[in-house]
C-alpha cells in the first residue's frame, strides 16, 4: 500500500517536523515501503486468535497507593532550556 | 446533517440535547504512574515531580491500584457494568501541557460502561444514562503572562501532572440546562460520599465540560453540537448552557447553521466564544500503552469493591424518609451533600423525633448562611452539637425564634456555644409573667386607639401590639406569652 503525499504531510504536521518538497517524496516512499512489511504480518492466519493488547503475557502490575519523596525543583529544571519564577518558559499558549 | 437545518423555521419548538463529560480528581495519596504526592495544592510550582510524571524518556509507569479501585467503585454506584478486562492507551497530542506528548488513558476498554444515575425532575425521577467511566492522568498546568514589553508566555507547573483523573460521560439525555445542573449535583455528591474525589469546581478538581445542540420536539436526530467548556462552578454551567441555547435557537429561527465547534465560557461577559484555533486535526492515534500490561477484573475482584460501597445519596435520602418520616423535600435536599446529611443525623442523636425541626433549620437559615458564605457546612465552625443546645434553649423557652436566628449566625460565624451567646449577649427571653404584663399596661396606655381598635373588632390591632411589646424588648418577649397576656388584658378592659 503506497501513502499518499497529502498523508505524509499530514503526519509531518501531527509529528510536527517541518518537510521539503524533496523530503515528502522521500519519505513517502520510505513510509509506504515500512507499511509493506505490515501487509507481510497481515497474511498470517489469525483466525481463532483473540486479539492481544500488550506483547507481554502479564496483567494486574499495579503498586500500592503510598507517596514518596519527588525530585527538588532544580534538579526537575536542570535541563529546561528557559525558566522562570521555578516554572519552565515556554512560547505563549492560547487558552 | 439533516434536510431542514440551516432554513429558516418559524413555529417550531425545539428541544434542547445535553451531553456532559465530568473529569474528577482521585483522592488517593501519589499519582496515577508515579510516587509523586497528590497533595500539591499550595506547593511552589515543579516540587512534586518525578521523572515519570516529567515525561523523561525510559521510565516505566506503573498503574497506583488505588486509582483503578476508586474508578471501579464509581462505576458501581453509577450502576456501570465492569467489564472482564480494561486497558490503557495512548492519546497523542502535542501541547506544553502534556510532558510526553501523549496522555495515557482508556480508549476502547474503559473500566465501566453503560450505567445510569437519577435525577428530580419537576418531582419525577428522571434517569440519565452513563455512557462510560475511564481512568486516565491529569496534565500539567499552564500559567499565562504578558512580559514587561508586553510580550506574551507561558510558564509550566508540573506538579499536577499525573494526578488520577476519572472521566464520567453521560449520554446525551439532558435536556435542559436545569436538568445538567442536577446531573452535576448528583455526581458530585456520589463522589463525595464514596470519598473518591473532593468534587470542588471551583478548586479544579471537578470539572465539567458539555455538549449541547437543539432538535425540533420529538425527533430522535441529532443536530451540529457545540462542546462548551471553560465553566468553572455549577452555576457557569447552568449560565453557559442557558446561553447556547438561546444562542442556538435565535440561529436555528434565523435560517442561520450552527457549526460544530468548541466554544469557551467567558464568565465575565456572561456568552461563549468561539474557540476555533488554527485548524489542525483531532488525530489522536491511539494505541494500546505498551509500558502498562493490561488489567483483568475478575468477580472476585468486583465482588470485593462492591461490598466496600458505603450508603449513597439515593438509598440515604429514602432512609431519611423513613427513618425519621422526613418529606422527600426535605431529604432530597439534605443528601445532596453527604456533609450536611451527616450534620442532619449528628444533630438527632438524642432527639430523633425533632427531625422535621433540625431539617427546617439546617434547609432554611443554615443553608442561607453557607450559601452567602459559598462553603460547605462542614468548613463552617458550627458543629451539630451547638445546633442541638440552641434547639434545647427554644424547648425549654430561653430563646424566642428571631432571637434564636441571632444567635445561629453568630454560632456559625464564630463556633461558638449558645449558652455563651446568650451569656454574653443578654439574650435571654422573657417569659417572666408579671413582668410581662407590666410592660403590656404601658403598652395599651401609650397606644389607647389601638385598644380601642382591637374593641371594635379590627383583629389586627393585636399584631401592632405585640409587635411594640416586641420592639419594646429588642425582640426578647415569649410571643406566645405576650399574645395571651394582651388578650386578657384588652378582654378585661384595662
Amino acid at each position: 500500500m503506497a501513502l499518499s503525499r497529502e498523508e505524509v504531510e499530514h503526519i509531518a504536521v501531527l509529528a510536527r517536523v517541518g518537510l521539503s518538497e524533496a523530503d515528502v517524496e522521500k519519505f513517502r516512499e520510505q513510509l509506504s515501503h515500512i507499511i509493506e512489511h505490515f501487509e507481510v504480518l497481515r497474511q498470517v492466519d489469525t483466525e481463532g486468535v483473540p486479539p492481544m493488547a500488550h506483547s507481554v503475557a502479564l496483567e494486574n502490575v499495579t503498586r500500592p497507593d503510598e507517596p514518596s519523596p519527588s525530585l527538588s525543583a532544580d534538579q526537575i529544571l536542570a535541563n529546561a532550556p528557559e525558566k522562570d519564577e521555578g516554572f519552565f518558559k515556554v512560547h505563549a499558549v492560547l487558552e | 446533517m439533516i434536510a431542514n437545518e440551516g432554513l429558516a423555521t418559524v413555529g417550531i419548538v425545539y428541544e434542547t440535547v445535553i451531553g456532559l463529560e465530568v473529569h474528577a480528581q482521585l483522592l488517593t495519596a501519589s499519582k496515577m504512574f508515579c510516587q509523586c504526592s497528590t497533595n500539591y495544592v499550595n506547593a511552589p510550582p515543579n516540587t512534586h515531580v518525578c521523572p515519570v510524571c516529567l515525561g523523561m524518556p525510559g521510565v516505566l509507569p506503573v498503574i497506583n491500584q488505588k486509582a483503578v479501585e476508586y474508578t471501579i467503585m464509581t462505576a458501581l454506584a453509577l450502576n456501570c457494568s465492569i467489564p472482564t478486562s480494561a486497558k490503557f492507551d495512548r492519546k497523542n497530542y502535542p501541547y506544553p501541557d502534556l510532558m510526553k506528548g501523549y496522555q495515557i488513558s482508556q480508549y476502547d476498554m474503559p473500566l465501566g460502561i453503560g450505567g445510569w444515575l437519577t435525577i428530580n425532575v419537576e418531582g419525577n425521577e428522571k434517569r440519565i444514562g452513563i455512557t462510560r467511566v475511564h481512568l486516565e492522568e491529569d496534565t500539567a498546568k499552564l500559567v499565562h503572562r504578558l512580559s514587561p514589553e508586553r510580550i506574551p508566555y507561558s510558564l509550566v507547573d508540573v506538579n499536577r501532572s499525573g494526578v488520577p483523573l476519572m472521566e464520567i460521560v453521560s449520554d446525551p439525555d439532558l435536556r435542559s440546562p436545569e436538568e445538567a445542573r442536577q446531573y452535576l449535583i448528583k455526581l458530585r455528591s456520589i463522589l463525595q460520599y464514596l470519598g473518591v474525589s473532593s468534587g470542588i469546581m471551583e478548586e479544579g478538581s471537578f470539572r465539567c465540560d458539555a455538549n449541547i445542540s437543539l432538535r425540533p420536539q420529538g425527533s430522535s436526530e441529532f443536530w451540529s453540537k457545540v462542546e462548551v467548556k471553560n465553566m468553572n462552578s455549577f452555576r457557569a454551567v447552568f449560565r453557559a448552557l442557558t446561553y447556547e441555547v438561546e444562542r442556538q435557537e435565535k440561529a436555528h429561527r434565523e435560517g442561520e447553521r450552527i457549526v460544530q465547534e468548541t466554544r469557551g465560557w467567558v464568565d465575565e461577559k456572561g456568552m461563549t466564544v468561539s474557540q476555533r484555533t488554527k485548524e489542525y486535526a483531532h488525530d489522536y492515534r491511539y494505541f494500546p500503552e505498551p509500558d502498562l500490561p493490561p488489567l483483568t477484573l475478575s468477580s472476585a475482584w468486583v465482588e470485593e469493591i462492591k461490598a466496600r460501597l458505603p450508603e449513597l445519596p439515593d438509598a440515604r435520602c429514602h432512609r431519611l424518609i423513613s427513618q425519621y418520616d422526613l418529606p422527600l423535600y426535605d431529604a432530597a435536599l439534605l443528601t445532596s451533600s453527604k456533609a450536611m446529611a451527616d450534620f442532619f443525623e449528628a444533630c438527632l442523636m438524642e432527639k430523633p423525633q425533632r427531625a422535621k425541626v433540625v431539617s427546617n433549620w439546617i434547609l432554611g437559615e443554615l443553608s442561607h448562611l453557607i450559601n452567602v458564605e459559598g462553603i460547605e457546612i462542614s468548613q463552617a465552625p458550627i458543629t451539630p452539637t451547638h445546633l442541638v443546645e440552641m434547639l434545647d434553649f427554644i424547648e425549654e423557652g430561653t430563646l424566642n425564634l428571631t432571637i434564636a436566628k441571632e444567635v445561629l449566625e453568630e454560632m456559625f460565624h464564630t463556633g461558638k456555644a449558645a449558652a455563651q451567646i446568650i451569656e454574653e449577649r443578654g439574650l435571654t427571653q422573657i417569659s417572666d409573667v408579671q413582668e410581662l404584663e407590666e410592660l403590656v399596661e404601658r403598652i395599651l396606655a401609650a397606644h389607647s386607639q389601638a385598644a380601642l381598635d382591637f374593641k371594635a373588632g379590627k383583629n389586627q390591632a393585636i399584631s401592632f401590639l405585640i409587635g411594640r411589646v416586641m420592639k419594646e424588648t429588642r425582640g426578647r418577649a415569649n410571643p406566645t406569652l405576650v399574645n395571651r397576656v394582651l388578650k386578657e388584658k384588652l378582654e378585661k378592659g384595662v
